[in-house]
């Protein structure tokens, strides 16, 4: 079965549609699927519910389809960058469910293995709590959390084989493992697309089982507090004799 | 604040430092002492910022600042991360706090009618790290205490705070209240119970 598509559109025309529940890979503005989520935009499915850690920056990112108001729903664990995102959210025009961020990962983890709830410690005695399952094991108090499984994963990976198998880069990995994994359709946007064969077996991060449709393209890929140490006499000293 | 947190950090220990004054802990590790610092977003061994035109858009810590790899870096995904910090492997968790009750409930993390921007991880890692360590000013910008006999926010976690450490004094949650461990130079025993609302054994 042919996986890779020639673009953003031709991978989620006939996918995408209104209403859908969508989990997005990605942590702040690392790692997220910067293509895919033009071409949503450019689709203008709406009413869309996000299952991401984060929704982006106002202007890149998941924040761009709330200037479109195609989100009806976000289900995440860190919201502060984004003043579109607060605007819309005390107007009452976005639904907002917080999960914390180890408790959202593993929603997304289980429910793409078969897990339907997990007990967790995380959220015992917390407004998190509310409404949800308790559970003593060994004498201590766990909540019961449910996994998800989306409609659509839209997922960003370094290099794919032709096959599916990807490969992450340092923490860009990030939400994108846990998120393919709970979708029934799994998209992927990579940097590239290599031969099958030309990845080692033995360091594959995601196996193509998860991953049913690919793309390449070229990234932005924005960087939010750019924090540097400046060059001195020393360092750049240090450098010269990495060089030599 | 940071320098005295710091000589809570053993070597060997996996440590994470939360955002703010407990990121500042860094730069006052020991010499001797090798400890591992977790980024929740995918990472452990954390290096410093780097250097003017190195930053990489793909390594970044969790408060989203461009950083750098050490040798014995290791990335993972999110749910592998908050596997470790649940599963109780990291030793250890330094964290900034609004509010801190003398049985060790701790609330750093919504203001009601205020923005509220989430949680994040805090919410997993006390309740699933080692021991919680908080650092903070003992009391607010108005003057009003900060260590409570209850919580007035929303909680972060129910009896999940060690050791408190603030600019007056080192504070442990032991049974019944909280015991002064040190005073800070130039402070009373009479200053603390005047700036601390919650019971002290």
């Amino acid at each position: 079965m042919k996986k890779i598509y020639s673009s953003a559109k031709e991978a989620l025309s006939d996918v995408l549609t209104d209403g859908m529940l969508i989990a997005s890979g990605g942590f702040g503005l690392c790692g997220i699927p910067e293509l895919l989520i033009n071409e949503i935009k450019a689709h203008g499915a709406k009413d869309l519910t996000f299952v991401s850690n984060n929704a982006g920056v106002d202007d890149f990112g998941i924040g761009i389809l709330l200037q479109t108001k195609q989100v009806k729903k976000m289900i995440s664990s860190y919201v502060g960058e984004n003043d579109e995102f607060m605007r819309q959210y005390l107007s009452g025009e976005l639904e907002l469910e917080f999960n914390p961020q180890g408790t959202l990962a593993e929603r997304m983890r289980s429910g793409g293995c078969g897990i339907p709830g997990f007990y967790t410690k995380t959220g015992v005695g917390t407004v998190i709590a509310e409404g949800k399952e308790v559970k003593q094991f060994n004498g201590e108090d766990y909540i019961l959390e449910e996994g998800i499984v989306a409609d659509l994963a839209i997922v960003k990976a370094w290099k794919a084989d032709e096959t599916g198998n990807l490969i992450f880069r340092k923490t860009a990995r990030n939400f994108n493992p846990p998120a393919a994994m709970c979708g029934k359709i799994c998209v992927v946007e990579v940097e590239e697309i290599v031969p099958t064969g030309s990845l080692d077996p033995d360091g594959i991060h995601l196996p193509g089982i998860y991953v049913h449709r690919i793309i390449q393209g070229d990234h932005e890929k924005r960087i939010e507090q750019r924090t540097v140490r400046k060059r001195d006499a020393n360092s750049s000293k240090t450098n010269e004799e990495q060089k030599g | 604040m940071a320098a005295k947190a710091a000589l809570e950090l053993k070597d060997g220990m996996y440590v994470n430092l939360g955002i703010g004054i407990p990121t500042l802990v860094a730069n006052h590790i020991p010499e001797d002492v090798n400890v591992t610092l977790q980024s929740e977003n995918g990472m452990l061994g954390m290096g410093e910022f780097p250097l003017e035109g190195e930053e990489d858009a793909d390594l970044i810590n969790a408060g989203k600042q461009t950083i750098t790899e050490l040798p014995q870096t290791a990335y993972f995904d999110s749910a592998t991360s908050f596997g470790m910090i649940r599963g109780g492997k990291i030793n250890m968790a330094i964290l900034g706090a609004m509010e801190v009750a003398e049985n060790g409930d701790l609330a750093n993390w919504m203001i009601p009618g205020k923005l509220v921007k989430g949680m994040g991880g805090a919410m997993d890692l006390v309740a699933g790290v080692g021991r919680v360590v908080v650092v903070m000013d003992h009391t607010n910008k108005k003057g009003a205490s900060k260590i409570l006999s209850e919580c007035t926010l929303p909680l972060t976690g129910k009896n999940v705070v060690d050791r408190i450490i603030t600019n007056l004094c080192v504070l442990d949650v032991v049974e019944g209240g909280l015991k002064i461990v040190e005073i800070a130079e130039g402070v009373t025993e009479e200053d603390i119970r005047k700036a601390t609302k919650a019971k002290l054994v």
